[in-house]
């Protein structure tokens, strides 16, 4: 019944600025420290990842030496229709700048040429930049260094119609997870069914926060909080990503015993985590506020209760996911 | 789950001393071990050019003397003499990938003057720094240090001291390894807890179990079976999913571990195991692997066997709670 859609998207920026090591940790679990093994990509790495049940992600990984480059710009304006026109059909553009690059304006003009074949050959494609290796900036210098650079950029932006999203990101770090977050969800035609779908669930469950992974790269797809009690407010605001990265060093971790895990659930100071599958693609994270209970009876006929109500959702989600 | 094990001052036995050449990566192991900064930011630590100490209160007592030459050590102005005699353990670092021979020196040295104060001493010497090594150099520098320190303490007449020898790194998990191994030496109660471990391994099948300190992943008591270093890391790195998660959504400094009810952890395997872990008093945390095969996880049969765990294990702690009451660490 769900008919598959291809989703095409690039990513692009000049050699060394760490765009495979990003899709390496993202999409095939390597940990940060492991990207030091990698070599320079030759002309494009593809990747297909099937992704929600009815996606095929088609990752096109652009090597960035200067050669590639030239050569992916030369072959569109040469050859406009030729199936190595990487510029066709393109649904997400990645570009990838590394802040501490010696040659700003090189970097700049190669954006431009790129956004002015996509222009012209995938007129609606969404536009994402990462400034990327942030952890080599001080601290205190990140915002203005970000606010700079991305204005400068959705300047050079403005001629073709692009309106840029842009974050700031680093391998060592956890806004690596954010950025990808977003731009998956940006993918995902229904993801307005999950939202309501985790609202009404938690009308039920009335969770302090549910939360929904794809299953592969453990990026938050979506996420629902009481209303009532506004008490999240002061939660780390970066809790989404870290949870990601939490979640794929633990699963680095189970697979040195050759396995992986199937749930999590942890009874801590002030919340109880059930973290568990949900459909074939999809994990949950439910956060429940602990009753104090001295009796611990009633909270095993809690945790009961949660398990059910996951499985009720279960056969929810697997609808959307059908849609 | 954060606590510190705060021993009775009126027993020193437990503090262990850190000694060794400058640049043989004392500093470094002390801020791994205990402070948890990554293994690659040690190498912007700066140097200190005079002798200095410092304390962490962990299980037990540690203190860090540096040094920075070999001959100003016997300064007048410090009373080694009283220090030496309140230690159980003196951590000798020697730096494998430098030329040894003078840290050999140093340490028959220090070894010649602790003996006459504290025979009782446990002398472990750590081989440090064996990333740097091949697999084959590795044994090779082992065997040439053990055979100039064994004949080194034949010449001093010595020979009745006990030396151990621990080959370390602080970029993989040998480190732990070996300090859980010093400082188990120096638990009085020791073969108690290994008992007790034993008898709830028979009794739910677990794996392997393992007694934790969590603040430095040291472990201090483990059942008998052979420690293997893959189930050592799942089982440490769970500890850090579990206070991680935990810290998102909770001040995890504000606990006690007196009030309310305790953190438990558990995580179902796709080869049947759970990675399972459970708060216990001063900072210690049981943490193992246990076979529950067969069981679907929203199973009735899976939750009595985690009750099941579960009230075994709340004797342990019990049992623990006892021990340490009488306890002189
Ligand atoms: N400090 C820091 N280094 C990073 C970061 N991301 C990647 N790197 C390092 O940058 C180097 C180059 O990364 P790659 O991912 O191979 O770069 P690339 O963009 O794929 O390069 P080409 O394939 O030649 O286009 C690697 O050694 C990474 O470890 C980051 O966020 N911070
Ligand atoms: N390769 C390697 N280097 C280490 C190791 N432990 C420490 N170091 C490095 O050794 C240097 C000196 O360490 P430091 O802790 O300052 O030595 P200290 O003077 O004995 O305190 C630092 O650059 C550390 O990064 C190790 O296990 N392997
Ligand atoms: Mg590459």
């Amino acid at each position: 019944m769900s008919t598959n859609s291809r989703k095409k998207l690039l990513l692009m920026g000049r050699s060394g600025s760490g765009k495979s090591s990003m899709r390496s940790i993202i999409f095939s679990n390597y940990s940060a420290f492991d990207t030091r093994r990698l070599g320079a990509t030759i002309d494009v790495e593809h990747s297909n990842l099937r992704f929600l049940n009815n996606m095929t992600l088609n990752l096109w990984d652009c090597g960035g030496q200067d050669v590639f480059i030239e050569n992916f710009l030369n072959t569109s304006s040469q050859n406009p229709n030729s199936n190595n026109n990487i510029f066709k059909k393109c649904e997400v553009l990645l570009h990838v700048f590394d802040v501490e690059s010696k040659e700003v304006n090189k970097d700049i003009e190669i954006f431009q040429r790129v956004l002015k074949n996509l222009h012209q050959f995938s007129p609606n494609v969404k536009v994402f930049i990462l400034l990327h290796k942030m952890d080599l900036i001080q601290v205190n210098k990140r915002d203005e260094l970000f606010k700079i650079m991305f204005d400068n950029l959705q300047k050079i932006a403005n001629p073709f119609h692009f309106k840029l999203t842009g974050f700031a990101t680093s391998i060592w770090d956890e806004s690596l997870y954010k950025a990808w977050s977003s731009i998956i969800c940006s993918l995902i035609p229904n993801i307005s069914f999950y939202q309501q779908n985790l609202s009404k669930i938690n009308d039920i469950l009335n969770a302090r926060e549910i939360i929904l992974f794809e299953k592969t790269t453990f990026l938050v797809i979506s996420s629902t909080d009481r209303k009532l009690i506004t008490n999240n407010d002061e939660l780390d605001p970066k809790r989404f990503e870290k949870i990601s990265n939490i979640i794929k060093t633990y699963k680095q971790s189970v697979n040195k015993i050759r396995t992986n895990f199937e749930t999590i659930i942890l009874n801590g100071m002030n919340t109880s985590i059930y973290l568990a599958e949900l459909t074939n693609n999809i994990f949950i994270m439910i956060v429940m506020d602990n009753q104090r209970n001295d009796d611990d009876s009633t909270a095993i006929e809690d945790e009961n209760l949660i398990l059910e109500d996951i499985k009720i959702a279960r056969s929810l989600f697997e609808k959307v996911e059908n849609v | 789950m954060e606590g510190h094990l705060i021993p009775d001052p009126t027993n020193e036995n437990a503090t262990i001393l850190l000694m060794g050449l400058r640049r043989s990566g004392k500093s470094s192991i002390c801020k791994v071990v205990f402070h948890k900064l990554q293994p690659l930011d040690t190498l912007y630590l700066e140097s200190t050019s005079k002798p200095t100490t410092e304390n962490f209160r962990s299980l037990i007592n540690l203190s860090v003397i540096e040094l920075p030459g070999q001959l100003n050590f016997f300064e007048p102005t410090y009373d080694h003499e009283k220090l030496f005699k309140s230690i159980g353990a003196l951590v000798y670092i020697i730096d494998s990938q430098d030329e040894y021979l003078n840290a050999l020196t140093n340490l028959s040295m220090i070894i010649s003057y602790i003996y006459k104060v504290n025979p009782k001493i446990n002398v472990e010497v750590l081989i440090h720094k064996i990333d740097g090594l091949s697999e084959d150099f590795r044994l090779d520098t082992q065997r040439d240090i053990m055979q100039r320190v064994g004949d080194e303490l034949l010449d001093l007449g010595l020979e009745g001291l006990q030396v151990s020898f621990y080959l370390t790194s602080i970029f993989d998990h040998s480190i732990y390894e070996a300090f859980s191994r010093i400082i188990q030496k120096l638990i009085y109660e020791l073969p108690a807890l290994e008992n007790l471990l034993d008898l709830l391994v028979q009794y739910n099948k677990f794996e392997k179990l393992f007694l934790f300190d969590v603040n430095s992943k040291i472990y201090v008591a483990t059942d008998s079976s052979p420690v293997d270093i893959q189930t050592y890391e799942a089982c440490a790195e769970f500890i850090d999913v579990t206070i991680d998660l935990d810290g998102l959504y909770g001040d995890v400094k504000d606990s006690d571990e007196s009030k309310g009810n305790p953190t438990k952890c558990i995580s179902r395997l796709q080869n049947g195991s759970v990675l399972y872990l459970h708060q216990m008093i001063r900072g210690l945390a049981l943490v193992g692997l246990v076979r529950l095969d067969n069981t679907d996880q929203f199973s009735m049969e899976f939750k009595n066997a985690l009750s099941l765990i579960d009230f075994n294990v709340n004797v342990f702690k019990k049992s623990l709670e006892d021990m340490w009451k009488n306890s002189r660490l």
